[in-house]
């Protein structure tokens, strides 16, 4: 198992464990008073780690490219996804996936990015960064999903759109702006989870909803760190620091109002257990189904209207006082 | 002194210094009186240049222009009032320096953030307008453009009245974060609701629109516009380079480009600006059709 840098000293103390286990078979010394002790250490340590894990912690656990997918929650949330295909254009963008399913029974859409899990599927899914004709599917299903009253589920988990020159011709920033512009209208029911990095506009146009959950150590930003290090202080490997200053993990995100429930994630994180992790979400997902089915198509759009109403931070002078 | 000597020198002679330009000096022609365009290099008063609109006579190239000079150029006389000026910007995720970048571009632009709205008149026909100067912060989008824009509109729908936005701009502001980005959400979502209530909109691109100011609002309108020339895309050039590794070709997201892509309802040369808008507000005047 791939582990992180920050993991190191739980790494560490797992193999002495293991070690001693394997020497107490092997011979005669009894050691288990010494396992058991540092058994307990570790227990101690793991908490210690994953209780104060640092903003670029969150980050390298966002990426770790074991973490689970899309298409590697789906099977436990729901039952008989039927996925779909594209945009009736252009073409089938494999970067995003959609389609049909039940979910407790309730008929839903479920749209979401897909990474590749190894390197050829990477590439034929550009690494999860969709083109224009991934979110013109994506926008294609939530508008069927709108028709037959199907409330709309998005998994985001994407570096951002993708940046190519093919992208841009056929309107990529059409594509993300008419996305946003129309699941604000939509008269059902959005919810969207950031499962794993949640890069820019590319994750916008599938995150305009009316509930925003984020899986623990998921992040959500305007841009990756390494681009903002560099874009504000001309050096990359200052990606530490501005993954901290950006305020883009799920804790930061609560605080700033802009996330309005924070999945737990299994200990040591989402890829230690996808199935698990699933269940987690369920947890989250399924009140939030409810409560919003039981809302107006009114009542729907005019409250997600209000909800990024209010998301901003400024100044207002009184009239008369100003300078 | 004798006469024959009253031509010859008695004092040392005055010391003549050669001014050598420098190299900056000779690119540029002092901005007060004279201007030199940055594309074909003509040289031209400044009064005739800001006359023509900030168009140079030589290529057509299209100045940055100021909000303010805009709205002078746009809107008939004193017909302008603006909205939410006192909306100014506060540092929401306490990012260093930030407060010092705004009060010096406030200082140099003497603009409080990178957009101007307000209610006025075009050839009459009255309009919400929203003009984003580039000279502030790039033009980026934060917290106080977003809710300028979002305030604009809804003034539109309650006013009943077409929403315009000139729109320049970086992208989204790095130092508010994930508030920006929520911006694109926010301002989309207005565009939406003004649109739903039969409300007319233009966006016109000028140099620059890229980023998430291209991924939301500026092209969401029902009529989506550039001034010629205006640099409009998504991501980077070079980014983009990096990704796909190849050069890309010198037009690349150039208004001419994008409308040669089906990207585009036109490229509008700003000297004919008021006059197409003024069409499109006259034949919108009744949702088009008399009901």
């Amino acid at each position: 198992m791939t582990g992180l840098e920050f993991e190191k000293p739980v790494r560490d103390l797992q193999e002495k464990i293991a070690e001693l286990k394997n020497f107490t078979t092997s011979s005669d010394v009894d050691l288990s008073d010494e396992i058991d002790k540092l058994e307990q250490r570790l227990k101690k340590l793991e908490d210690d780690i994953y209780n104060s894990m640092t903003p670029w912690d969150r980050v390298q656990m966002a990426r770790h490219p074991n973490r689970p997918t899309t298409l590697d929650y789906i099977p436990y949330l729901f039952e008989g996804f039927f996925e779909l295909h594209g945009d009736r254009s252009y073409g089938d963008d494999a970067a995003i996936v959609a389609g049909v399913a039940k979910y407790h029974g309730q008929p839903v859409t479920v749209i979401g990015h897909q990474r590749g899990r190894d390197t050829k599927e990477n590439i034929q899914r550009t690494f999860g960064m969709p083109h224009p004709e991934g979110y013109r599917k994506a926008l294609r299903l939530m508008k069927q999903a709108e028709k037959f009253n199907r409330p709309i589920i998005c998994l985001i988990d994407t570096k951002g759109a993708y940046p190519g020159k093919a992208a841009e011709e056929r309107g990529q920033s059409e594509a993300i702006a008419r996305n946003i512009f129309e699941m604000a209208g939509l008269t059902v029911p959005i919810i969207c989870i950031v499962i794993g990095e949640g890069g820019s506009g590319g994750a916008l146009a599938l995150g305009v909803g009316d509930r925003l959950f984020m899986l623990e150590n998921s992040t959500y930003s305007v841009i990756s760190p390494e681009g903002a290090a560099a874009l504000l202080w001309k050096d990359a490997s200052l990606a530490k620091r501005a993954a901290e200053t950006m305020k883009i993990t799920a804790p930061d995100l609560r605080a700033l109002g802009i996330v309005d429930e924070i999945v737990p994630e299994v200990r040591g994180g989402a890829h230690r257990n996808a199935e698990q992790q699933a269940a987690l979400i369920d947890q989250v997902l399924l009140p939030a189904v409810q409560e919003l089915k039981s809302k107006t198509h009114e009542e729907l759009v005019d409250q997600r209207y209000e909800k990024y109403k209010r998301i901003g931070g400024y100044a207002e002078q009184e009239a008369g006082l100003k300078e | 002194m004798a006469i024959k000597n009253m031509f010859t020198k008695q004092k040392p002679k005055k010391i003549k210094y050669a001014t050598i330009p420098s190299e900056a000096a000779k690119q540029d022609v002092p901005e007060g009186i004279m201007q030199k365009c940055p594309k074909c290099k003509k040289i031209m008063y400044t009064r005739e240049l800001q006359k023509n609109h900030h168009v140079c006579f030589g290529c057509g190239y299209h100045y940055p222009m100021k909000a303010s000079e805009r709205i002078q150029f746009l809107l008939d006389e004193g017909s302008f009032r603006e909205l939410d000026a006192t909306l100014s910007t506060a540092n929401p995720l306490g990012f260093p320096d930030y407060e010092e970048k705004i009060a010096s571009d406030r200082k140099k632009t003497g603009l409080n953030e990178a957009i101007v709205t307000g209610v006025g008149n075009i050839d009459g026909f009255p309009a919400v307008v929203a003009i984003m100067d580039s000279s502030f912060r790039m033009g980026s989008m934060g917290s106080v453009v977003g809710e300028k824009i979002t305030r604009a509109v809804e003034e539109a729908i309650r006013l009943q009245m077409p929403f315009i936005i000139f729109t320049a701009s970086g992208g989204a502001r790095m130092q508010e974060g994930v508030l920006s980005l929520m911006q694109m959400a926010k301002t989309g979502a207005a565009f939406k609701r003004l649109s739903d209530r039969g409300g007319l909109i233009i966006s016109i691109m000028t140099h620059p629109t890229t980023g998430g100011v291209s991924a939301s609002f500026a092209s969401l309108g029902d009529f989506n516009f550039a001034e010629p020339a205006a640099l409009i895309g998504f991501a980077g050039r070079r980014i983009i380079e990096q990704t796909i590794r190849e050069k890309l070709p010198d037009d690349f997201q150039t208004a001419e480009f994008l409308l040669n892509c089906g990207q585009l309802d036109a490229v509008l040369h700003r000297n004919e600006m008021k006059e197409k808008l003024s069409f499109l507000l006259d034949i919108h005047q009744t949702g088009g059709v008399e009901r």
